[in-house]
């Protein structure tokens, strides 16, 4: 049954007005946002006003007839539980729901890669946390402000990061002995006060909700598979959030199956009305709408943005876009969701291997399409060789690395930024490709387009790097204006008369791209390959000039991308103390850092670098301009390296390689160090 | 077309400006020569055919041919080739291997290409040596062959290739001889008619690291009686007076025939629905039995690209969308 935890019977100031106050000063800024443009507009001092008012009402009293109702600026919720227990689904739903409501929403899906680990146990607990706000946010928050623990395990593995006073949902039907002994806690934690310190409300939700779908013909289980609704309920009552949404979602979702629908609804409106009416939920909270720019949106994740971004490249190029793939974590997503794009005449092919992959992409952008292919790092080693060829034969290819942690087979399921030496130079010989970065969900449409331009533009590989983080990570999306993406022009070589011999390596002046002979074009018979070849002719050469002429000429091209793409700006002023550079998903967490220490009066700026390969043409110059550049990766140092190589700058490295994002209170702590550090030399301002 | 648009080409006008390098005497300059001789037989547009290569010697092929080439890396010529014919289907698309590439280290896109029925139609020069790396077993040199990397004599079975086509599910399997010009060239008219993966084996000798591997099937005086012209209708017939044959018992062991039971040679059909007469042949040993040439079988069955092309027209008729409406399709909300 349901009770409050051990005395804590009244709604305490503590977990959200400290929240406030921290993010009072993390929001009142002037400076704007890198992501959405604008600043933080709110009422933000009468939300507090009304917040501590509520919570005095509410904390002398104990009458449940008039529920409180406190209006905050922002939750972090993660719901934790077995592998099966429909976790992804709620935080989805959640999310959704949440999004179309208007507020600010960034979440992290946490997962094990064992589709269903035995049940119970620490390796199968599945998490998802989302942070929803009424401003602009970066990231999904560090340490949730509510924890749904469906049973001992998901307690075990995320109690210690629900914050002190935090609310914390058991579902009490799941710690029997054994449940409990399987999360390796030697006595009922609810009994041994080690819930002590957090807000702690139980609720049977087995029971609750097989009460709830009695009328039903369900069998047993099925209606148990309902209770992750339930608890949805409860939150949607706990959080003002509106039931509407889900409801269609799920009648979709299940559109074949009637009954199924029915006792999800069920269930989840009785959440919501157990909420409502039983004491123990004292109080709901209210989350008003961000001010998100003017525009229409969507929620997006990473995986579809990026694929959604591809498309929009191929039909603004006027090219069939070719997708060769091998399934793997955690890019699979984008192969899913271009084989359902067949009525925009995507063809996809599911490999025998990853290399068959690559090659059949290599071999579609030969015969004149826009040839792509996804995967993880595993696979771009699988596939090396092949963009070597790519490289050589100066085809256009776009190769989507969508990280995760490694070496080998390493933690599929959770991120990393570790393959930027792999995409930089993990190819025999020099074999120079354009390599590119996605920072956030939404950030990936544009990175999967520019990806398709300058592939097309250069007669390039490209290789784009997204991470798990990214991938399943979602937010708002401000939808583009389609009219307004740029149009990527190709021109095919025209058909010759017989008799003139074409010349394939025959470049472009400007940027060098070699001319794209389409086979089927009369006139145009040639032979590639991956031979050396005489510039011009494309006939094989062993020729000791020309060959280093050709080695000089690709990496001219792919330098000469940076003319194409714009030079990088920073977040705060364009010189100081200390710059932060970023690349890839990091760039929540050094957003949110930066800003804080911004209105700390510090001098830090950011920059976050799309382009690692070419550098942007303005990088160099703009790090001179700092006294120290710290540089934050979820690896050991790679861009640092490449970065102190190249311009013989002391680049700082904050290396973290656990396999989760960075926390924004981590790179606070390390840039603190650092500003710290440069005070006592006595170079700061 | 009118013949202006489709001029008439010669045999010499397949062949490209560059010098062919491959050593004297080689096998592959009869098998070029054959390639050219069927492709002006069957008046192939330069500009619609598109030869596709890994690497080895056979592999250089490209290169000697006025058509569009492509000489991509080791053993992933049918990787490369299934993108171009799927991207588009109108291309007369042909991958030149060898044994090293299609069955070592390409041997896992070999039994998919062929299992897909993509259609590309795959020559594999058997010369069952590595001759590009100057004298290594292959997969299909003969158990105890005595090489460089095997100086006690190698260890490995070999593949027998038709038989590893015919397990992938190969619709067309054909073999051929470098040096046995009318059967090879009819071959390749015959692969170039199939409509899905055509995989045809030419035994080829390699002069200078494998030389006479097929000696005792090649030699004039020993030809009659050491190869089997597989022919369409008619029974399993060799020898100068055709005055042997091949017959099989219920599971479908061969033996030889001749005389009184020369009726009971086997009457082949290369569209024969079952694999199994051709898994015979291909599974015979050489030393008691003639090598079977010509087609071993050859079935229609829709073609890869088709079905891909046809699900994606299919598509574009029930739903067609515009790119505004695939990024604003779902739940979407207004700022204002």
């Amino acid at each position: 049954m349901l009770r409050w935890h051990s005395g804590q019977r009244c709604v305490s100031p503590g977990v959200f007005g400290w929240r406030i106050a921290v993010q009072r000063v993390q929001i009142v800024r002037s400076s704007p946002s890198p992501r959405l443009g604008v600043g933080h507009k709110g009422p933000l001092l009468s939300a507090v006003h009304r917040i501590r008012h509520a919570v005095m009402a509410d904390g002398s009293s104990t009458a449940f007839v008039q529920k409180a109702t406190q209006d905050l600026d922002q939750v972090v919720i993660r719901f934790a539980g077995d592998s099966g227990d429909g976790m992804q689904l709620t935080g989805d739903q959640f999310t959704r729901t949440t999004a179309l409501m208007g507020n600010d929403i960034a979440t992290f899906p946490d997962f094990p890669a064992e589709i269903r680990a035995p049940a119970g146990t620490l390796p199968g607990v599945s998490a998802f946390q989302l942070r929803f706000s009424s401003f602009d946010i970066h990231t999904p928050g560090d340490a949730p402000d509510v924890l749904v623990a469906m049973n001992p395990a998901a307690l075990q593995v995320h109690l210690k990061e629900l914050k002190k006073d935090g609310i914390l949902i058991l579902n009490s039907a799941s710690f029997s002995a054994l449940d409990i002994k399987k999360a390796k806690y030697e006595v009922d934690p609810r009994t041994d006060g080690t819930l002590s310190g957090w807000r702690v409300i139980e609720v049977d939700l087995e029971a609750r909700t097989k009460e709830a779908l009695a009328s039903t013909a369900l069998d047993a289980r099925s209606k148990d598979r309902c209770k992750n609704m339930y608890a949805l309920g409860i939150l949607y009552w706990m959080f003002h959030r509106d039931m509407a949404p889900t409801e269609r979602a799920i009648e979709e979702k299940f559109k074949k199956k009637p009954d199924v629908v029915a006792a999800n609804l069920m269930a989840m409106k009785a959440g919501f009305d157990y909420a409502e009416t039983t004491e123990v939920f004292q109080t709901a909270y209210r989350v008003p709408p961000a001010h998100l720019p003017k525009g229409t949106y969507r929620n997006i994740m990473g995986n579809q943005a990026l694929t959604l971004g591809l498309v929009a490249g191929a039909q603004k190029a006027g090219l069939e876009l070719f997708l060769g793939s091998y399934p793997i974590t955690p890019a699979s997503d984008i192969l899913h969701q271009l084989s359902g794009y067949k009525h925009l005449g995507v063809v996809t092919f599911q490999a025998e291997d990853e290399i068959a992959a690559v090659g059949a992409a290599i071999g579609a952008s030969y015969a004149g399409s826009l040839g792509v292919t996804t995967t993880s790092g595993p696979g771009v080693a699988l596939k090396s060789e092949a963009i070597g060829l790519a490289v050589m034969a100066e085809l256009p290819l776009v190769v989507v690395d969508v990280q995760r942690a490694g070496p080998s087979t390493g933690m599929p399921t959770k991120t990393q930024q570790a393959d930027l030496l792999q995409a930089m130079y993990g190819r025999n010989g020099e074999s120079p490709v354009a390599v590119l970065a996605a920072s956030t969900p939404a950030d990936a449409f544009m990175v999967g387009f520019e990806a398709v331009r300058i592939a097309l533009q250069f007669m390039t590989p490209v290789i784009v790097l997204s991470d798990g983080y990214i991938a399943n990570g979602s937010e708002p999306w401000m939808l583009p204006d389609v009219d307004k993406l740029p149009k990527i022009e190709v021109t095919f070589a025209p058909p010759q008369a017989p008799g003139t011999k074409f010349e394939p390596y025959k470049r472009n002046p400007k940027t060098l791209a070699r001319q794209w002979a389409k086979p089927g074009t009369p006139g145009l018979m040639h032979r590639i390959g991956g031979l050396e070849k005489q510039d011009v002719t494309g006939n094989i050469s062993y020729d000791a000039a020309n060959h280093q002429h050709m080695v000089d000429t690709r990496a001219q091209k792919v330098a000469n991308i940076a003319d194409a793409v714009e030079p990088v700006a920073t977040l705060g002023p364009d010189r100081g103390d200390v710059l932060v550079l970023g690349w890839g998903s990091t760039r929540g967490s050094i957003t949110s850092a930066v800003l804080q220490l911004q209105k700390q009066g510090h001098s830090v700026s950011a920059c976050f670098l799309r382009w690692l390969n070419p550098l942007p043409r303005n990088l160099c110059e703009l790090m001179q301009r700092f006294k120290k550049v710290v540089l934050p990766e979820l690896n050991k140092g790679q861009l640092c390296m490449m970065l102190r190589a190249k311009f013989l700058i002391d680049v700082e490295s904050i290396s973290k390689v656990d396999g989760q994002p960075f926390k924004t209170h981590e790179i606070v702590a390390r840039l603190s160090q650092c500003l710290q550090s440069l005070k006592n030399q006595g170079v700061s301002r | 077309m009118t013949t202006a648009e489709r001029p008439v080409l010669q045999k010499k006008d397949y062949k490209s400006d560059q010098d062919v390098r491959w050593c004297p005497g080689c096998g592959d300059y009869a098998i070029l020569n054959a390639v050219q001789g069927a492709f002006a037989k069957l008046q192939k547009q330069l500009h619609e055919t598109v030869i596709i290569s890994g690497i080895g010697c056979s592999s250089r092929f490209p290169y000697y041919m006025e058509t569009f080439g492509f000489h991509t890396i080791h053993g992933r010529a049918p990787t490369i080739a299934t993108g171009v014919k799927v991207a588009n289907p109108a291309l007369d698309v042909w991958v030149v291997t060898g044994d090293g590439d299609a069955m070592s280290i390409g041997g896992n896109h070999f039994i998919h290409l062929l299992r897909r029925n993509v259609g590309l139609k795959v020559l594999m020069f058997n010369n069952r040596i590595y001759g590009l790396t100057k004298g290594q077993f292959s997969p299909t040199s003969e158990q105890g062959k005595v090489t460089k990397s095997s100086p006690l004599g190698s260890v490995d079975y070999p593949f027998r290739p038709v038989a590893l086509a015919l397990g992938a599910g190969a619709t067309f399997i054909a073999r051929g001889i470098d040096v046995f010009l009318p059967p090879r060239e009819e071959v390749i008219c015959k692969a170039a008619a199939h409509q899905g993966t055509a995989y045809c084996e030419i035994y080829q000798n390699c002069n200078i690291f494998n030389d006479g591997a097929y000696k005792g099937i090649t030699e004039k005086e020993l030809r009659e009686d050491r190869v089997l012209y597989l022919e369409h209708g008619k029974p399993l017939l060799f020898g100068k007076a055709k005055d042997k044959g091949i017959a099989f018992d219920k599971d479908f062991r061969p033996s030889i025939v001749s005389g009184a039971d020369l009726a009971r040679a086997f009457m082949w059909d290369e569209t024969a629905e079952t694999p199994a007469p051709a898994m015979a042949l291909a599974n015979m040993d050489e030393s008691q039995f003639p090598v079977p040439v010509g087609v071993f079988r050859r079935r229609v069955l829709p073609t890869f690209e088709s079905g891909i092309r046809a699900q994606i027209e299919a598509a574009k008729q029930k739903k067609p969308q515009t790119l505004r409406d695939l990024l604003y399709q779902g739940e979407i909300w207004e700022v204002t």
